[in-house]
């Protein structure tokens, strides 16, 4: 009981705080305090780079599945659902809102949308996922490759979503809805994790065989993990489509399967505010760099590369490795962290240390 | 309990077992030695269905197990210990255990039961929160059979548990073996320590390039001079 209090208190502030950052926003602003469209941009551009860090780290770093083809799931969820905003939507607004009013029936349909994505995305990853990850490591990671391209150039040959030429899109997300889902997404994935079913997620990862040797089912699991990334994936593409009001396919090429892999990568695989971190510092940074004096902002994509190449270098693990940022990190940093290294007296390997009476015992047994 | 009945194995073109029979009763140790190559593995990941075996039936409490996938052999009883140990490194060795018992659901029980594998191997006790890829070889090996009896199951296999362990870790490893069996659990024994097998086991088979050429009794085998030669180097 004061655990659901404590939820339903964290959800009313976290809706509050979110309709405060969205009326923020609009240039004008909460109370004349505005963010100019440029910066607003960037931070809807994190929180649906978040959304897809999540989910990609859901399969890839939980479950240690490589998937290089999170775009194409993306542009499954934007292309389905804006093909239901554009020829569905503005009738069914209509009809709908002289029941209910017409920002209501705006917000339901728009929530029917990313409803239609999430399903959508979810049967294309179901359709993927089945066969493909039967295969392991770098065969995953090119038949997903594969398959994010057909489906993008598949979209790209269906006329009634503008083909080649781009499909207008009405606008209706704001940071309100990039913001909730952002926060459902990372809700849904922290949920999974740290459920008997993230556990056995987590053995996939760590040793399939051996994961399959406690009664895993390993292809099943495998393929859920990879229906509900592709699901969440579908979201952020119908968040990313009705943000942008336009769509080309040259926005899911795999390059942007790349960058959302970075992003799990740098902020350190299997760890949810790892890929949070990463999603933000990815969105930013490039930005961050136009702002380089002089001649230098002309080679800021050197720079930012550049950049990349130096994390990695000093934190292979990503710059969270595995473990979670929260307020319990700021406590244990103050004691030496336990349980991370083979603790052997005076450097010598445990192993090693045996007791004179075991050798005994040994010889006997090599002398019988 | 478990049987085979004239098994084959083909890995492509290659006959890897050739017409393997053989049977392990309830409460009995038996061991399946032989040379590298020999098809030990082989046998053992076809019992466990990741092989499917190409002729010859395999049961299981009299119902045909042969290709069945791994998991489903879990929830009828058989628990493996993998080849090369297959912990998951990055899990605490608790955690190791609780997976386990991944199929349970009575905590209660899961609890004793860890408690039982700490006793068995104090030095996991001692190590229980430390990551399982931070231990030494031999504790992981104790941490894979710990583990594999986490699902209670009635035959244990396991894969070649001395290999790459020092002697007196070797020895520590059969006397888990001794116990184990002592709990009325049944173990088919896979290892190329032909010595410590014989002298751990009442019954063993001996596979040479995939067929089985001798079988008796662990103490007749240990004394026979076919086999002090070829294996036991006297």
């Amino acid at each position: 009981m004061p655990t659901l209090v404590k939820r339903l208190l964290a959800a009313l502030v976290i809706v509050l705080l979110l309709i405060a950052m969205n009326s923020y926003m609009s240039e004008a602003g909460l109370f004349g305090f505005g963010v100019p469209p440029y910066y607003a941009r960037v931070i809807m551009l994190a929180g649906i780079n978040i959304i897809l860090a999540v989910s990609l780290n859901l399969i890839t770093g939980f479950t240690g599945q490589f998937s290089i083809g999170h775009a194409g799931f993306m542009a499954v969820g934007a292309y389905s659902s804006a093909y239901l905003t554009v020829y569905y939507a503005q009738a069914w607004e209509r009809s709908l809102g002289g029941m209910v009013g017409g920002s209501l029936a705006h917000a339901l349909i728009f929530l029917l949308a990313i409803l239609v994505g999430a399903i959508v995305a979810a049967v294309a990853g179901l359709i993927v996922g089945i066969p493909s990850l039967r295969l392991r490591g770098d065969y995953l990671a090119i038949v997903t490759l594969g398959f994010a391209e057909i489906i993008r150039i598949v979209i790209l040959n269906i006329d009634k979503v503008g083909g080649a030429t781009g499909f207008t899109v009405p606008g209706y997300t704001n940071f309100l809805w990039v913001g909730a889902f952002a926060v459902i997404t990372i809700v849904i994935v922290y949920n999974i994790v740290h459920s008997d079913v993230g556990r056995a997620l987590v053995s996939i990862r760590e040793d399939e065989l051996a994961a399959e040797a406690m009664g895993i089912n390993t292809t099943h699991y495998k393929v859920l993990a990879f229906v509900i990334s592709s699901a969440l994936a579908g979201m952020a593409g119908v968040l990313f489509g009705h943000y942008t009001s336009f769509l080309s396919t040259n926005d899911f090429q795999f390059i942007r399967s790349f960058e959302i892999i970075i992003m799990i990568v740098l902020g350190g695989m299997g760890s949810l505010t790892g890929s949070v971190f990463g999603a933000i510092v990815i969105t930013i940074m490039p930005e961050l760099l136009r702002q380089l004096p002089g001649d230098l902002s002309r080679y800021r994509l050197v720079v930012y590369s550049a950049l990349l190449i130096l994390i990695m270098l000093t934190r292979p693990q990503g710059i969270l490795g595995t473990r979670e940022f929260g307020l319990s990190w700021l406590k244990r940093a103050r004691r030496r962290p336990e349980g991370d290294k083979p603790v052997g007296t005076g450097g010598v390997p445990i192993a090693e240390q045996e007791p004179p009476s075991a050798i005994d015992r040994a010889k006997e047994v090599k002398n019988q | 309990m478990l049987k085979l009945d004239n098994v084959s194995v083909n890995y492509g073109a290659i006959e890897a077992l050739t017409g393997i029979s053989m049977h392990v009763e309830q409460g009995e140790v038996v061991t399946l030695i032989g040379a590298n190559g020999a098809g030990k593995t082989t046998t053992l990941r076809t019992i466990t269905g990741l092989l499917q075996p190409r002729a010859g039936s395999i049961t299981f409490e009299g119902e045909e197990i042969g290709g069945k996938p791994t998991h489903k052999l879990v929830a009828r009883g058989i628990s493996m210990s993998p080849e090369g140990r297959g912990v998951f490194a990055n899990l605490s060795v608790r955690e190791n255990l609780r997976m386990g018992a991944y199929l349970r659901k009575n905590k209660g029980e899961i609890a004793e039961d860890m408690d039982h594998a700490f006793q068995m191997f104090p030095r996991l006790k001692e190590r229980e929160a430390q990551k399982a890829g931070t231990l030494s070889g031999g504790e992981q090996q104790m941490l894979a059979i710990g583990r594999a009896l986490m699902s209670q199951p009635r035959l244990l296999l396991l894969d070649e548990p001395s290999l790459g362990l020092a002697p007196l870790v070797v020895h520590t490893i059969f006397e888990a073996i001794d116990e184990i069996r002592g709990k009325g659990t049944t173990i088919l024994l896979v290892e190329q320590n032909a010595h410590a097998a014989l002298g751990h086991s009442d019954r063993a088979y001996v596979l040479e390039t995939g067929r089985i050429v001798m079988e008796g009794p662990s103490k007749d085998l240990a004394a026979d001079p076919r086999i002090k030669e070829a294996y036991l180097g006297e």
